[in-house]
């Protein structure tokens, strides 16, 4: 019964599927980026049952989140969790950081004395980390045979009855459920340049520049990654900035409202001002979504930044140097 | 189901070397080969976002893609601090 008693030097660690409260609030820190790099689980191997030399071996990364998920849907289950050391980070980033590698799996197989606790040297890995691991170079340097299972731990249960993955489960996917959770890390992110730029906007233009400031962010933070798919344009900076000019509308009429009968240069001025500042925002941070999302390439980043950060970067210096401008003339005009 | 937005990459495939492993119709997210007969086929090459999983598990080198991570934030960060290759550290699950 106990696996311990399999090997002499293995070390092997009990776990359940089960998520506890505890769990949970980790998860939920994790998802608000509090703590980035605390969210860890010990990396080596995990019995989760009563394991025993003919159980499945399952692969993960130590990020909580990943091994959460996999122990979570492994219910009624006796079978080994090998925990790579992916320095915290999720399945897919750190299999393309080179956390989650070939040498790592082959290093830990070796570590944790696997081929002495199991007889079946087969290992079942999460799909997307296959952009870091070589199947046929763990075959070779450990006799190990890795199988890709399904892209979501959640598809396992229906996995394991065949062996075979469907179509779906070999996808991924970007629904709106997903595009949601990343909010939260997003939110995250922006809340520092969000001060910042909003105390700036105010004391060069005030509240109403401040406000649009806000907006601006909000809008690239929240309902950029909400609306993706239905934002018409090509790629994420165009859609940034149209979307960052539509959420910036309100506040034009207002500062046009606001100051009804100030001469028409300073209008227009404003005008021009808040149309340069506010869309580039918003698009900066829409390219920056690209990381976040499941089926941007690096060549199409790439270009896209070359494209477009230098226009962003010269629609906001001269939106500000504008408003710097307008505000100056006001003083001077007044006084 | 959203797709890769660019309309190039660097994907190259060379039906000549490939021995029908399937593997790279396995490990691809985005399902841009299907198994032909004998041999893999490159179906969707818009659809790659250059992850390189086929290319990592392909063991007859029959593919090749310059991969990386296509995110702009790590991209900048690097390029600020004078690093070549850019890592990333998001919160995904
Ligand atoms: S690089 Fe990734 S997305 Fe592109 S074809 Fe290969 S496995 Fe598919
Ligand atoms: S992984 Fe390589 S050898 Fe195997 S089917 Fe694909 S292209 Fe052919």
């Amino acid at each position: 019964m106990n696996a311990q008693n399999n090997s002499s030097q293995a070390h092997i660690r009990p776990t359940t599927s089960k998520i506890t409260f505890k769990n949970r609030w980790d998860h939920f820190l994790a998802r608000w980026a509090f703590n980035r790099m605390g969210h860890r689980v010990e990396p080596g191997l995990y019995s989760l049952g009563h394991p025993a030399a003919d159980s499945h071996v399952f692969v993960s990364g130590n990020y909580t989140l990943s091994f959460d998920a996999l122990r979570a849907n492994l219910t009624r289950l006796d079978c080994y969790i090998l925990v790579l050391n992916t320095k915290g980070i999720n399945v897919w980033c750190a299999a393309g950081g080179g956390h989650f590698s070939t040498d790592e799996l082959v290093n830990r197989i070796e570590t944790t004395h696997l081929p002495e606790v199991v007889k079946r040297h087969v290992l079942i890995l999460p799909q997307l980390s296959a952009s870091g691991v070589a199947a046929h170079d763990v075959k070779k340097q450990t006799g190990f045979r890795v199988e890709y299972g399904p892209v979501r731990a959640k598809d396992l249960p229906e996995y394991l009855k065949a062996r075979k993955a469907t179509k779906e489960m070999r996808t991924v996917s970007f629904a709106l459920y997903d595009r949601l959770i990343l909010t939260g890390v997003e939110i995250a992110h922006a809340v520092i340049p969000l001060v910042v730029l909003g105390v700036i906007m105010f004391f060069i233009s005030g509240l109403l520049a401040a406000a649009a400031t806000v907006a601006a962010i909000f809008a690239g933070v929240v309902l950029f990654p909400l609306l993706l798919p239905w934002l018409p344009t090509p790629n994420f900076s165009t859609k940034g900035f149209l979307l960052g000019g539509i959420v910036v509308l309100p506040f034009v009429l207002l500062r046009c409202l606001g100051a009804a009968d100030a001469e028409f240069w300073w209008r227009a001025g404003s005008i021009l001002a808040y149309l340069l500042v506010f869309p580039s925002m918003t698009a900066f941070i829409a390219l920056n979504f690209t990381g976040s999302t499941t089926f941007t390439s690096r060549s199409g980043v790439k270009s896209e930044i070359f494209t477009y950060f230098p226009v962003m970067a010269w629609m906001f210096c001269s939106g500000i140097v504008i408003t710097i401008a307008l505000a100056l003339a006001r003083f001077f005009i007044d006084s | 189901m959203m797709r890769n937005v660019y309309d190039f990459n660097t994907l190259q495939y060379d039906s000549q070397l490939c021995s029908g492993c399937r593997m790279c119709t396995i490990v691809c997210p985005h399902q841009v080969f299907e198994q032909n007969g004998k041999i893999a086929e490159l179906i969707h090459p818009k659809d790659c976002m250059e992850c390189g999983a086929c290319q990592l598990n392909c063991p007859t080198d029959a593919i090749t893609v310059d991969s990386g991570v296509g995110c702009a934030k790590a991209m900048m960060i690097a390029a600020v601090k004078g690093k070549k290759e850019p890592t990333c550290g998001c919160a995904r699950p």
